[in-house]
C-alpha cells in the first residue's frame, strides 16, 4: 500500500525511541565556553519550571502552567543564532522560549503569580508571555494561533530589509490546524524569512501522535510546501544548534523559510506539575526511559569527558541556580498585584 | 424524580442518544480523556465504541465541517468544543455552511448537526480561554442557540437539539456542572416548542438570564427577597430564535427589567432582551430604565484579584435590581411632593 510506504518514510525511528541517544553529546568542534553557557541556561529553565510546578502544587500559582521540563535544549539551541531584532512567537508551553532569549527571571516568575512586575504586567500569566526588547513578540494558548502571526512578522522583516527573521514555535499537535498549512504555503510562496520550529514531543494533551496523524514526522508538511527542513534529536543542544544555524543563515540570506523539527518529550503532564498521570494517560514507562535522554545531563557528561567541566560542577550549577530562583521567587511574591483600574486599561492603545 | 447534576445530565443525554439512535455520533477534542470535558462525557467511548465517540486531532474547522457534511447524509452528529474560544477556527463551517444550507438551497438540505461549545473560564486562564460568544451565533439566522441553566434542561435540551432538523449551537457552562435538582426521567421534546420560562415568580422586578446568569438571577432574587423586593426570574433557555413573550409578559407585570449575561454588552444578549421587550411595550409601562449586567468591556484578565473583579456577581445583579426599584421609590416620592 502506497500509504504504508509513505508512513514508513516519515517515521521518526530512533529519534522517537527513548532507548537511543542516551550517551554524552558529541561536542567535537563546538566551543566549550559556549556549551557551558548553554548548560547554565538549560539548568535555569529547568529549575525555574520545577519551582513553578512546585508552586502550582502548593496552590501559590493558580494559572494553567504548561511545563517544558525535558525540552530545554530546543529553544536554547535555536536562540544561540537569534538576535534581539528577530521576532519570536510562542504558544502555551513557552517558558523555555522566553528564557532562551535571555528573558528576565524575576519578570516571568512575577507573571505566573499575576503580579504587576511580570513580563506582561500581570495581565497574562504563564500562557501569555512578552519580552519584545529581546525579540520575544509573544506567546498565547490558542493552538497554532501565532504561526500566521510569525509569518507576518517575517513579511515585515523582509520589508525592513535588515536580514532579521521570525521564529514560530509550535507543537506536533498544532500541525493539525489548518492555520499552520496555510502559513507554510504563504511563507514558502513569497519566500518570507521565518523559521518554523516544531517541538515534536509526541503528544497533544492526552493523545499520542499515532492517534492523531498518519505519520510521525511533522517535517513532511515542509516537504509538501517545498520548505527546507531538518529533523533532529531535540534533546541534543549541539544538533539543534547546528541545524538551526543552517536554516537561520539561509533565511537571513533571503532564501526563504526553514523548518526545524526537534524530537523531544515532556517530563510533566500536559498542564501542571504531575509526572505520574495526566489527562488520563499513564506514561510512566516511557517517561523513565526518556529521562535517560536528559538534554542537560548528556551535555554535562560530554563536557566532563572533554575536561571542560569538573565532575561535581553540574551539582554546583544546579545549587547556585536554585538559590537564584528562590531569591527571585521571594521578590515576585512580595510584588503587588495589578490595581483594579488595570482591568479597563489598555483595551485600546493609550 | 431523582437528583440530577448538570454535568451528569449532559452525559445522560449522550447516553440516551447514542443508545437509541444509530445515526448519532460524537466528534471533538478530549472525548477519550476523563479530564477534558468535566464529568460530562466520562466513558462514553468505552460504552459506545471509538467509532461513534471520536476523539480528534486539534482540527476544529475540519471536524466541524465534517460533522456538517455527515449531517447532510442522514447522520445527527454532535461536535464537541471544550472551549467556546476554540470554535473561532470553525466559524466558516458554522456560519457560512451549517446556518445557510437550508435556506440557500430552497429548503432541500438540512444540516441536522449539533455543535456543543463549553464555556470554561476562571482559574486565571485569561483572554483566549474564557469567552462566552453565544451572541455571535444568535446573530445568524438559521442557527438555533441553546443555553441551558437547569440540569434537566442541560439533558433534555441536548436531546432536543440533536433530534432537531436544524443546526443547533448548544452552549453549556462548566460553572454549572455541580448544580443539582430533582428531575423526572428524560423526555424527548421538540426544540421548536421550547423557549424562555419563568423560574421564579415575583412582582417588583424581572431578572432575565440564560445558563449561568440565570443561576446568578435566582440567587439575587433570594437576596432581594430578604430586603423586601420580590423579583421574578425568567430563564431564556433558547436565545435564537428568541421568543420574548414570556419576558414581555413578566415585565408588563413588574414594570422593571434587568438583563444579565455572562458576556459583553455591545451587540449582546442582554441588549437584545431589552430591545425585544421595549419594542413590544406601550410607552409608560416601564417604571424605570432597563439595566444590563454584563462583563466589563475588556478581555478576561488572569491575575486573581482582577479576575474576581471581572465576572458579574450575585451582588451586582441584586444592586442593579435595587437600582430599578429605587428609581420607582424616588419617582413616587417626587409625585407626592
Ligand atoms: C484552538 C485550540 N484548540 C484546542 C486547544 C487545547 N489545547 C491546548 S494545548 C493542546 C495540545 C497541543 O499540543 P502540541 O501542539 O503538540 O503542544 P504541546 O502541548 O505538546 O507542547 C490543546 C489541544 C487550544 N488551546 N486551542
Ligand atoms: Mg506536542
Amino acid at each position: 500500500m502506497a500509504s504504508e510506504i509513505l508512513r514508513a518514510r516519515y517515521r521518526l525511528a530512533e529519534l522517537a525511541d527513548p532507548s537511543r541517544f542516551r550517551e554524552p553529546l558529541d561536542i567535537r568542534g563546538a566551543d566549550p565556553q559556549r556549551l557551558l553557557a548553554q548548560l547554565r541556561q538549560m539548568v535555569l529553565i529547568r529549575v525555574a519550571e520545577e519551582k513553578i510546578g512546585d508552586m502550582v502544587t502548593a496552590g501559590a500559582v493558580r494559572c494553567p502552567a504548561h511545563l517544558g521540563i525535558g525540552q530545554e535544549a530546543v529553544a536554547v539551541g535555536i536562540s544561540e543564532h537569534l538576535r534581539p531584532t528577530d521576532r519570536v512567537f510562542g504558544a502555551h508551553r513557552s517558558h523555555s522560549h522566553y528564557f532562551a532569549l535571555g528573558g528576565d527571571l524575576d519578570a516571568i516568575l512575577a507573571e505566573v503569580l499575576g503580579k504587576v512586575t511580570g513580563c506582561s504586567r500581570g495581565m497574562g500569566g504563564s500562557m501569555h508571555l512578552f519580552d519584545q526588547p529581546r525579540g520575544f513578540y509573544g506567546s498565547v494558548p490558542i493552538v497554532a494561533g501565532t504561526v500566521p502571526l510569525a509569518v507576518g512578522a517575517a513579511l515585515a522583516a523582509k520589508m525592513d530589509g535588515n536580514g532579521d527573521i521570525a521564529v514560530a514555535y509550535f507543537g506536533d499537535g498544532a500541525a493539525e490546524e489548518g492555520a499552520v498549512h496555510e502559513s507554510l504555503n504563504l511563507a514558502s510562496l513569497f519566500g518570507w524569512p521565518v523559521l518554523f520550529v516544531v517541538e515534536n514531543n509526541l503528544f497533544s494533551s492526552h493523545l499520542h501522535v499515532s492517534l492523531r496523524q498518519p505519520a510521525e514526522s511533522v517535517a513532511r508538511f515542509a516537504q509538501a510546501h517545498c520548505i527546507d527542513a531538518e529533523v533532529v534529536d531535540g534533546n541534543d543542544v549541539v544538533a539543534v544548534s547546528r541545524a538551526a544555524k543552517r536554516l537561520v543563515d539561509a533565511a537571513r540570506a533571503g532564501k526563504g523559510p526553514g523548518f526545524l523539527e526537534a524530537v523531544t518529550y515532556r517530563w510533566r503532564g500536559h498542564v501542571g506539575p504531575r509526572e505520574d498521570i495526566d489527562v488520563g494517560v499513564n506514561r510512566s514507562v516511557d517517561l523513565a526511559s526518556w529521562k535517560k535522554r536528559d538534554p542537560v545531563r548528556r551535555l554535562a557528561d560530554a563536557l566532563v569527558a572533554a575536561g571542560a567541566m569538573r565532575p561535581d560542577e553540574l551539582d554546583g550549577v544546579y545549587g547556585e541556580t536554585r538559590e537564584r530562583v528562590e531569591a527571585a521567587w521571594r521578590r515576585a511574591e512580595a510584588a503587588p498585584y495589578p490595581a483594579d483600574a488595570e482591568l479597563l486599561r489598555c483595551v485600546y492603545a493609550e | 424524580m431523582s437528583r440530577l447534576a448538570y454535568g451528569d445530565g449532559i452525559r445522560h443525554a449522550f447516553e440516551h442518544l447514542l443508545e437509541r439512535y444509530a445515526n448519532v455520533f460524537v466528534i471533538g477534542q478530549g472525548l477519550w480523556s476523563p479530564w477534558y470535558v468535566g464529568n460530562s462525557m466520562t466513558d462514553l467511548d468505552k460504552r459506545f465504541g471509538r467509532e461513534r465517540v471520536i476523539d480528534t486531532p486539534v482540527s476544529e474547522l475540519a471536524c466541524t465541517g465534517a460533522a456538517v457534511g455527515a449531517s447532510l447524509c442522514g447522520y445527527r452528529p454532535i461536535v464537541v468544543h471544550p472551549r467556546v474560544d476554540f470554535m473561532l477556527y470553525c466559524m466558516d463551517a458554522v456560519v457560512n455552511q451549517a446556518a445557510k444550507w437550508s435556506h440557500m438551497l430552497g429548503g432541500q438540505a438540512h444540516p441536522a448537526v449539533t455543535i456543543r461549545g463549553i464555556v470554561n473560564r476562571g482559574g486565571e486562564q485569561g483572554a483566549q480561554h474564557s469567552q462566552a460568544l453565544h451572541a455571535w451565533f444568535a446573530h445568524v439566522p438559521g442557527l438555533r442557540v441553546v443555553l441551558p441553566y437547569s440540569p434537566r434542561d442541560a439533558r433534555d435540551l441536548l436531546v432536543a437539539s440533536v433530534l432537531c432538523d436544524d443546526p443547533v449551537v448548544y452552549v453549556d457552562d462548566r460553572w454549572l456542572y455541580g448544580l443539582e435538582e430533582d428531575a423526572a426521567p428524560i423526555a424527548e421534546r421538540d426544540l421548536r416548542e421550547i423557549g424562555p420560562r419563568v423560574v421564579r415568580d415575583g412582582a417588583d422586578v424581572t431578572l432575565v438570564g440564560a445558563s449561568y446568569s440565570t443561576h446568578l438571577c435566582l440567587q439575587a432574587a433570594e437576596m432581594l427577597a430578604r430586603s423586601g423586593v420580590s423579583a421574578e426570574v425568567v430563564d431564556l433557555r433558547v436565545i435564537a430564535p428568541l421568543d420574548p413573550s414570556a419576558v414581555v409578559a413578566s415585565v408588563r407585570k413588574t414594570r422593571r427589567l434587568v438583563a444579565v449575561d455572562g458576556s459583553w454588552s455591545t451587540c449582546g444578549l442582554a441588549g437584545e432582551v431589552i430591545a425585544s421587550v421595549v419594542e413590544r411595550l406601550e410607552p409608560g409601562v416601564l417604571a424605570a430604565a432597563p439595566a444590563r449586567v454584563t462583563l466589563p468591556a475588556a478581555s478576561a484578565p488572569t491575575s486573581k484579584p482582577l479576575e474576581d473583579a471581572y465576572y458579574p456577581t450575585v451582588d451586582d445583579v441584586a444592586a442593579a435590581a435595587l437600582g430599578r426599584v429605587g428609581a420607582r421609590a424616588l419617582a413616587a416620592r417626587g409625585r407626592q411632593r
